[in-house]
């Protein structure tokens, strides 16, 4: 599915997009290949959804908003109606089942503490799920999303 | 604090930059600004941490590593800092968060571990506990990916 170049391709925009005014040109000149051809396979990467954003990751604390992850303890034959539930709301962002009696993980982000308050009441109260935990972080050692396709 | 540009900027930013020639100009024309002005500003918010990456963002199960653990370790708090560090440096580590305790819930660091099978995740599991010297832990297995997606900030 993913020839040589498209790798080569992924491996180098992982770590660094040029911030320049002919970013592709860059990035072609550095693989060896035409602009339309580095434009056409990204293009194609993005339509693939092999390639989830393209440019400025951001951080949401420093962005101003603020976030929590939840675990939730959803009984097995409500996982799918309570997903929608959670999964309605644009500030989750991710929600992972997991193999552990709280086996609903998903994280929260909001423009301001109330506004994340406000979410998460909403859900439980919607879901009237009750065993619940609210894990907010206090400290990243380490985000790194990079994965090494060589 | 983002001022009113900077967050026209982050609400373009965030649909992608645009796979044209001038992907600054484009955006710069959507804003009523210069390119120059577009790429100086981006070239800030990275300074400031506020755009972490500039790149692309992969979905890395299409990549074959298709395994992800969460673990969740308790650790004494004096010794999150050390531990923290020494967690992070570990290749399989992509995320690694100290996290608030909850009722019933004494785990307080976090790290997202990816490989191609759950074994090499229980095995940089065992690998880091030695390394750092925490004993009391559990791999939390993800069985289902039911939501991924990327914030959309700024939005009315």
């Amino acid at each position: 599915m993913l020839d040589e170049l498209d790798r080569r391709l992924l491996n180098l925009v992982q770590t660094r997009l040029p911030v320049a005014p002919e970013p592709y040109r860059e990035l072609a000149q550095e693989l060896g290949v035409a602009e339309e051809e580095v434009i056409g396979r990204l293009r194609r990467l993005i339509e693939a959804k092999i390639i989830r954003r393209l440019g400025a990751i951001f951080d949401s604390r420093k962005v101003g908003y603020v976030g929590t992850l939840c675990a939730f303890k959803v009984p097995a034959e409500r996982v799918a109606e309570v997903a929608a539930e959670v999964n309605r709301h644009p500030g989750v962002t991710h929600n992972y089942l997991r193999d552990h009696e709280y086996n609903m993980w998903f994280t929260i982000l909001a423009g301001s503490e109330a506004g994340l308050n406000e979410t998460l009441r909403e859900i439980k109260e919607r879901t009237g799920i009750n065993e619940c935990l609210v894990l907010p972080a206090v400290n990243i050692f380490k985000i790194r999303v990079n994965f090494d396709l060589a | 604090m983002l001022n009113k540009l900077d967050r026209a900027l982050v609400r373009e930013l965030q649909e992608g930059l645009p796979l044209v020639k001038r992907p600054f100009l484009a955006i710069a024309q959507k804003l009523g600004m210069s390119e120059a002005e577009v790429l100086a500003r981006v070239r800030e918010l990275i300074e400031r941490g506020v755009i972490r990456r500039f790149g692309a963002a992969v979905r890395h199960q299409d990549l074959g590593y298709v395994a992800n653990a969460m673990v969740v370790w308790r650790v004494p708090d004096e010794r999150v800092p050390e531990v923290g560090r020494i967690m992070a440096s570990f290749p399989e580590v992509t995320h690694c968060y100290e996290r608030a305790r909850a009722p019933g819930w004494p785990y307080n660091l976090y790290v997202v571990l990816h490989g191609r099978t759950e074994e090499q995740c229980r095995e940089a599991a065992a690998r880091i506990a030695e390394a750092a010297g925490v004993s009391d832990y559990q791999l939390l297995f993800s069985t289902a990916e039911l939501k991924k997606s990327s914030m959309k900030y700024f939005l009315k």
